[in-house]
C-alpha cells in the first residue's frame, strides 16, 4: 500500500514485525518517528520498529495548527523550544524532503496591564535565553497586521504585543512522513494497523510489548502514544500526571490578502495563522473536561469565531470549511515529560499536550540519545518524570495557551 | 456539546460548569507513604471509558454535584 507523496522517498512496508528488535516505539506520530530517525542516522541504531495502531500521523500530529515557536517563559523551556526551532530551520536539508517552513513571526497582544507585564517579562527572559521576542506599540502591530482591530471589537482593546521574529509553520504531514522515510531507508521497520495492547516483562523490566499478532522482544520500549499514554504506561505499573483533553481546531476558505503574521492571544487563549493555501487555520482552548472524543463541536466553534473575529473582523467574511479535534496529553505543569520512568526498558515521551507539534525535531533527538547512551542531554533533564516526586515542575501554563 | 444533570437546575450546557476532578477508583494499594502522597496530589486514573467526576455548577445554583460520564464519546451516564 504504498502511496507517492511528492517527492518523498519511499517508505517501506514490511508485512509483519521481526520476531525481536534492540528498540520498539510504540506510536508513529511525529515523536515516534523523529526518535526512529535519529536513532538510526545518529546513533546506527536500525534494529528498531515503530508500530502504529492506525496509520502513521492519524494522531494530534496530522491534525495540529503547526505553530513554531521558543517563547516560553521559563528557561528551561525556551531553551529547550528555541533548539527545536532552531533545527525545524534546517530540517529540509537534514530528511531532503520539503516541509514549507515559513518563518512569519508570532505576535501575542495583551489587553490588560496584567497581560502587558506578563508580555513585558516574557521579552525579557526570552532574550537572555537566546529566543528573539520584543515588545511593540499598538502602532507598530498595526504595520504587522494591518487588519488588526486595535479595539477589539469594543471588548478587548489591545495595549500592546509581544512579537517573537521567529515564530514559524510547516507543513505537519510532510515533516512526520520526511522522518518515516529516512528511519525506513535506513532499515527501521514501520508497522501501521499494529496496536500494542499489553507489555512483556521479564521480572521488574519491561522486555517487548504484545500485539494481536503475538508478543514482539525489545531491548527498550518507548511510548510515543499521545493522549493514549495513561492506558499504555499502566501495562507498566506506571502512573502518569497526565488528563487526555480534546483540542478543536478550524479552516476557513480562502482569503486573498496576505497575513502578516500569526496573531494569538494568550490572554483570549485563541490564535490564527494563514496557511500555504491562503486559508485561516484557528485554533483555541482545549475542553475543560477530559475526554478521549476527536468529535469536534459547535459550541467550540462558536467560542474561537467569536473572539478571533473580536480582533480580525475580515474573519466574518470568510467560511469554515472543515473542523477537527485531536485527544492531547495535558500534563499537570504544562510542560513535557520524557525519558525514564523508574521501570527499566520502558521510556516515556509524553505530556506532549497542544504543543508538542514544534518540538518534534528536538525531542526525537533527545530520546534517541538517551536510548542509545543511557544519559538523557542536558536539554531535557529538567523534563524528568520524577520532577513532580521532587517538587522541581516546569510550570509554565501561561506559555502553553496558545500552543 | 456535553449536556451536565444538575440535581437542582436539570440538564445544562457544560459551559454553565466547573470541572472539579475525577473521584478515582479503587487501584491497587500504594504502601510507601510517600508515594502514596505523591499519587494523591500528582497522578490521573484518565480513564478512556466511564469515569466519575465532580462539577461545580458555576452558572447555576452555585453547588457541588457528581456526575458519571463516558470518557471515549464525552456523554453523561446514569
Ligand atoms: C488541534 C490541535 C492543534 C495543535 N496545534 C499545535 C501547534 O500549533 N503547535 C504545536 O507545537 N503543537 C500543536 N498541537 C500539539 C501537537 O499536535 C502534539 O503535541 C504532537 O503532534 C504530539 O506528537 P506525538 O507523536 O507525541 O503524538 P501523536 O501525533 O498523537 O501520535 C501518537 C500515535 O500513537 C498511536 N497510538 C496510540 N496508542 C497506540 C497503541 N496502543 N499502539 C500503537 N500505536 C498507538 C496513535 O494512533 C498516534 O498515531 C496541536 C494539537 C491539536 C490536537
Ligand atoms: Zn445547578
Amino acid at each position: 500500500m504504498s502511496v507517492p507523496v511528492d517527492s518523498l522517498p519511499p517508505i517501506r512496508w514490511p508485512d509483519r514485525p521481526r520476531s525481536s528488535y534492540d528498540v520498539v516505539i510504540v506510536g508513529g506520530g511525529g515523536h515516534g518517528l523523529s526518535t526512529a530517525y535519529y536513532l538510526a542516522t545518529r546513533h546506527q541504531l536500525t534494529n528498531v520498529a515503530v508500530l502504529e495502531a492506525d496509520y502513521i500521523v492519524s494522531g494530534n500530529t496530522g491534525r495540529n495548527t503547526t505553530i513554531i515557536r521558543a517563547n516560553y517563559g521559563l528557561p528551561e523551556a525556551i531553551r529547550f523550544y528555541q533548539h527545536s526551532l532552531e533545527m525545524y530551520r534546517d530540517l529540509e536539508q537534514e530528511i531532503g524532503a520539503a516541509i514549507l517552513h515559513q518563518t512569519r513571526g508570532i505576535v501575542w497582544t495583551a489587553h490588560t496591564e496584567t497581560a502587558m507585564r506578563t508580555e513585558r517579562a516574557r521579552c525579557l527572559v526570552n532574550t537572555a535565553c537566546g529566543a528573539r521576542t520584543v515588545m511593540i506599540s499598538p502602532a507598530e502591530l498595526k504595520d504587522v497586521v494591518p487588519q488588526i482591530d486595535l479595539a477589539g471589537g469594543g471588548r478587548y482593546p489591545v495595549l500592546g504585543a509581544s512579537h517573537h521574529l521567529d515564530g514559524a509553520t510547516a507543513r505537519h504531514d510532510r515533516v512526520a512522513w520526511g522522518y518515516a522515510a529516512g528511519a525506513s531507508q535506513r532499515g527501521v521497520d514501520i508497522l501501521q494497523h499494529t496496536p500494542v495492547t499489553g507489555l512483556v516483562h521479564a521480572g521488574d523490566r519491561v522486555a517487548g510489548v504484545q500485539t494481536p499478532g503475538g508478543p514482539i522482544a525489545a531491548g527498550v520500549v518507548l511510548s510515543a502514544v499521545g493522549g493514549r499514554v495513561t492506558a499504555l504506561a499502566a501495562h507498566a505499573g506506571v502512573r502518569l500526571p497526565i488528563r487526555t483533553h480534546p483540542l478543536h481546531a478550524f479552516v476557513t476558505n480562502n482569503y486573498a490578502q496576505e497575513l502578516g503574521s500569526i496573531v494569538a492571544s494568550t490572554e483570549l487563549v485563541c490564535y490564527v495563522s494563514q496557511t500555504e493555501r491562503g486559508q485561516m487555520l484557528i485554533g483555541a482552548e482545549f475542553d475543560a473536561q477530559p475526554s478521549y472524543s476527536r468529535q469536534s463541536s459547535f459550541s467550540a466553534l462558536r467560542a474561537y469565531a467569536y473572539k478571533m473575529t473580536k480582533l480580525l473582523p475580515f474573519l466574518r467574511e470568510l467560511r469554515i470549511l472543515r473542523s477537527w479535534a485531536g485527544i492531547c496529553d495535558i500534563s499537570t505543569d504544562f510542560s513535557p515529560i520524557m525519558g525514564e520512568t523508574g521501570v527499566d526498558g520502558f521510556l516515556v515521551t509524553t505530556g506532549w499536550g497542544t504543543w508538542g507539534f514544534k518540538a518534534i525535531p528536538a525531542g526525537g533527538e533527545a530520546m534517541a540519545e538517551l536510548i542509545a547512551t543511557g544519559r538523557a542531554p542536558a536539554l531535557i533533564e529538567p523534563f524528568r518524570l520524577d520532577r513532580f516526586a521532587r517538587d522541581h515542575l516546569v510550570a509554565d501554563h501561561g506559555s502553553a495557551g496558545t500552543r | 456539546m456535553l449536556w451536565l444533570t444538575c440535581p437542582n437546575c436539570g440538564r445544562r450546557p457544560v459551559e454553565e460548569f466547573v470541572f472539579g476532578g475525577e473521584v478515582r477508583a479503587e487501584s491497587d494499594p500504594i504502601l510507601e507513604p510517600d508515594e502514596q502522597d505523591i499519587d494523591l496530589v500528582w497522578m490521573f486514573d484518565n480513564p478512556d471509558g466511564l469515569t466519575t467526576e465532580r462539577w461545580f455548577h458555576v452558572a447555576g445554583c452555585g453547588r457541588w454535584t457528581t456526575i458519571r460520564r463516558d470518557t471515549s464519546i464525552d456523554v453523561e451516564v446514569s
